[in-house]
């Protein structure tokens, strides 16, 4: 009977190791023994009813058999399931150490950019005496951080206000909270901008998905419109009019702005392409570059005002009712975007770890 | 202050601008879409660039360039005529001077 109290302890998948070594070392010998033995029986016994007293003893060591046949079987398919725990386990712990290894990169990436000013090579092709700033950059992702919370709650006021036939005078109070509040976001980039203009125009602190729809280091105004006017019907004609005009002038300026930073990015590009064999001093062009860089700045505070405008416009156009209407809206959008992220982000990976088997 | 002044009366919308600044490039695009051919004035490749860059500072232009004059008053920098546009003022202010091409 001992070699049934180690199956007991299958469900453990740190303990269920030893017992399956314990059980092919010990078990095994000691069954094959029973089973030609009761194979043996078997062979005879079958075709007769088990009633005569003669046989009572066979017909035990049958049960006993079958229990153990039947308990060896549950033991393989719990090591089974114990195996296939143990490799999304695995899995699990090599796509951590993956992430920490490239957050170890980038903080080493962010340090020595902060510490390149120190470098007497590098400060002669640097045109300004301002160096990146990690603090900065780190300030402004926490503070990100804790603006998405914000306007997450502060959306969910909007709603509950909007739902509870608030008065217009209260309703446009939490109406004017949200849009301050987008305001204190453009103030963020702009501090964030100057730390590294080339990290907040990329976008990379922004949730994954919202990079798709990446202009100038945001959402594109025209875009905002789109996600907001579909939601508010029934519009005055006058409304409808100044909706079109609204959208019209808001992706002008957009091409505008689009056609200058491309202009940018044109000079930047015949800054770089030097001649190999010139003997000129790269310094001076890489210095010029980065005052190019500096113009970036200008961009993003920019494209930060045209989305800020056009929300204000909007609301301007727009009754009270149907601005909170379509902040919702729009609050809800880029909530789902995120959520759609972090499906994105947290579904099963397979392919990174485990090598695959090519048919 | 006098050249400044002088420069921006000459036609009915007038840009300073400096050849390196891509913003005002921007601008002056913004301008083309709305059926305008504005006369632009590039201070850096002016000698007295920098009076005429102090001179508009000292107008109350947000940035000294691109600067942008309608009708001989002074509008503002990207931030104001962007502003403008989105409002709908800037079309209105730019009728009289739309080529009719």
């Amino acid at each position: 009977m001992d070699i049934y109290e180690p199956l007991q302890q299958v469900s453990m998948w740190g303990d269920s190791f030893k017992v399956e070594g314990g059980l092919n070392s010990i078990a095994s010998p000691m069954l094959l023994v029973n089973t030609t033995t009761s194979m043996e029986n078997k062979s005879e016994y079958i075709p007769h009813e088990p009633s005569e007293p003669s046989e009572v003893n066979q017909e035990t060591t049958n049960k006993d058999v079958s229990k153990v046949l039947r308990r060896l079987a549950q033991n393989r398919e719990a090591a089974r399931k114990s195996r296939l725990r143990k490799k999304a386990y695995v899995q699990q712990l090599e796509t951590s150490r993956l992430k920490l290894m490239q957050l170890e990169l980038e903080i080493g990436r962010a340090r020595k950019q902060g510490m390149c000013t120190d470098n007497a090579l590098d400060t002669t092709f640097m045109g300004s005496p301002e160096t990146i700033n990690p603090v900065g950059i780190v300030a402004f992702e926490i503070e990100y951080g804790n603006w998405v919370d914000e306007n997450h709650r502060r959306n969910e006021e909007l709603r509950n206000v909007f739902q509870a036939n608030a008065s217009e005078v209260q309703l446009g109070q939490v109406v004017q909270n949200v849009l301050n509040h987008y305001t204190d976001l453009f103030r963020l980039k702009a501090e964030a901008a100057k730390a590294d203009v080339l990290y907040l125009i990329s976008g990379v602190w922004k949730p994954s998905v919202e990079r798709l729809f990446l202009w100038i280091g945001g959402a594109r105004p025209s875009q905002l419109l789109n996600l907001i006017v579909p939601q508010l019907d029934p519009l005055t004609e006058q409304q409808l009019a100044s909706i079109k005009k609204l959208h019209l002038s808001s992706q002008q300026a957009e091409d505008a702005l689009s056609q200058g930073l491309e202009k940018l990015q044109q000079s930047l590009v015949q800054d770089m392409a030097v001649d190999p064999f010139s003997a000129t001093n790269h310094g001076f062009q890489m210095a010029i570059a980065i005052r190019k860089f500096e113009a970036l700045e200008s961009f993003v505070s920019q494209a930060d005002h045209l989305r800020r405008e056009t929300l204000i416009y909007m609301s301007r156009i727009l009754s009270t009712h149907q601005a909170a209407r379509g902040l919702i809206a729009l609050g809800e959008y880029f909530h789902r975007l995120r959520t759609l992220g972090s499906r994105w982000t947290s579904r099963p990976c397979d392919s990174v770890i485990s090598p695959r088997i090519t048919p | 202050m006098e050249k400044v002044m002088r420069l921006a009366s000459e036609k009915g919308v007038v840009i300073f601008t400096k050849s390196s600044c891509c913003l005002c490039y921007a601008v002056n695009i913004l301008f083309q879409e709305l059926g305008i051919r504005p006369m632009v004035h590039e201070i850096d490749q002016d000698p007295e660039g920098r009076d005429m860059e102090k001179a508009l500072l000292r107008l109350g232009c947000t940035a000294p360039v691109p600067a942008v004059f309608i009708g001989g008053k002074l509008m503002g920098s990207t931030n104001e005529i962007m502003s403008l546009h989105l409002s709908g003022s800037l079309t209105q202010l730019l009728k009289p001077y739309q080529s009719r091409s």
